[in-house]
């Protein structure tokens, strides 16, 4: 933090958190307004995604067991991967996996006190999308046969 | 100093006795096995350039393959664990609910588990 912008800036600072909306406690009908920051949302789906991916583990240990059990089984889940439902599917899981490994990764180096102040911390959440969102769009391509 | 009421016995701490501290770390380190883990296979995939059967199913032949693949998987199942362990008391007060959904939830990752390693002594 630089301390004479922020000793430049405090009478603002003080007249705009007063005439900011508080929400303290909010209930759970105020969850979708109440907009976060950055590294929130990043925080927030890093939880989701995480759980969807418990949530189909025996779906994607079914896949895996398809691919590597024999010649024909594997060419049983390249037809099966035919249908667009399981397409969308698979982009969802892909995205799902993206984003919990490249926002655990930021989370790995917060953990050790890297990129941990706040202009740092707000570049990496962004920088998580930026990757993620791409390689999502670039592997739901491929999955679509555009590429 | 632990008062006396928090102790179980002379040296056991019911409360502040950072048990929780074990599974953070443990996610942590299970968390960057399995990303070494999965560039790691993505990266052998992408080497070999073979995306037949015979190459995808021999790249988990050798018993190394296996043996990181175990670890592999049991890292995901303790990573896994301690993340769903999380949610359950992040947002389920009551007990004997949250203690069901504990259980479900050991019971999902251990099957799951199981079948990974049948599925992998198979190749």
């Amino acid at each position: 933090m630089s301390t004479s912008a922020a000793g430049a800036s405090s009478e603002t600072d003080v007249a705009e958190k007063r005439s900011r909306q508080s929400f303290r406690n909010i209930h759970i009908s105020q969850i979708l307004a109440y907009r976060l920051p950055p590294s929130g949302i990043v925080s927030i789906l890093h939880r989701i995604s995480g759980a969807l991916l418990f949530l189909t583990l025996p779906f994607l240990v079914a896949l895996w067991d398809m691919s590597l059990t024999s010649e024909e089984s594997f060419w049983q889940l390249s037809l099966y991967t035919q249908s667009v439902a399981v397409r969308v599917v698979l982009l969802v899981l892909a995205w799902g996996f993206l984003h919990h490994l490249l926002a655990g990764v930021r989370y790995l180096l917060l953990d050790v006190h890297c990129g941990i102040d706040k202009a740092a911390a707000r570049n990496s959440a962004l920088l998580v999308f930026a990757i993620s969102l791409p390689l999502a769009a670039v592997f739901g391509l491929w999955l679509f046969g555009v590429l | 100093m632990a008062a006396a009421k928090d102790m179980v016995g002379s040296r056991r701490l019911v409360v502040g006795a950072h048990y929780g501290i074990g599974a953070w770390v443990g996610q942590r380190i299970t968390a960057l096995f399995m990303g070494v883990y999965f560039v790691g296979l993505l990266a052998c995939l992408l080497w070999r350039g073979d995306f037949t059967y015979l190459g995808w199913a021999q790249l988990f032949a050798p018993i190394w393959a296996k043996a990181l693949t175990v670890l592999a998987w049991g890292a995901l199942l303790y990573h896994v664990w301690v993340g769903v362990r999380d949610i359950w008391m992040d947002y389920v007060r009551p007990v004997s609910l949250r203690l069901l959904l504990h259980v479900l939830s050991a019971v999902w990752l251990a099957a799951c588990g199981v079948w990974a390693m049948a599925i992998l002594w198979r190749v």
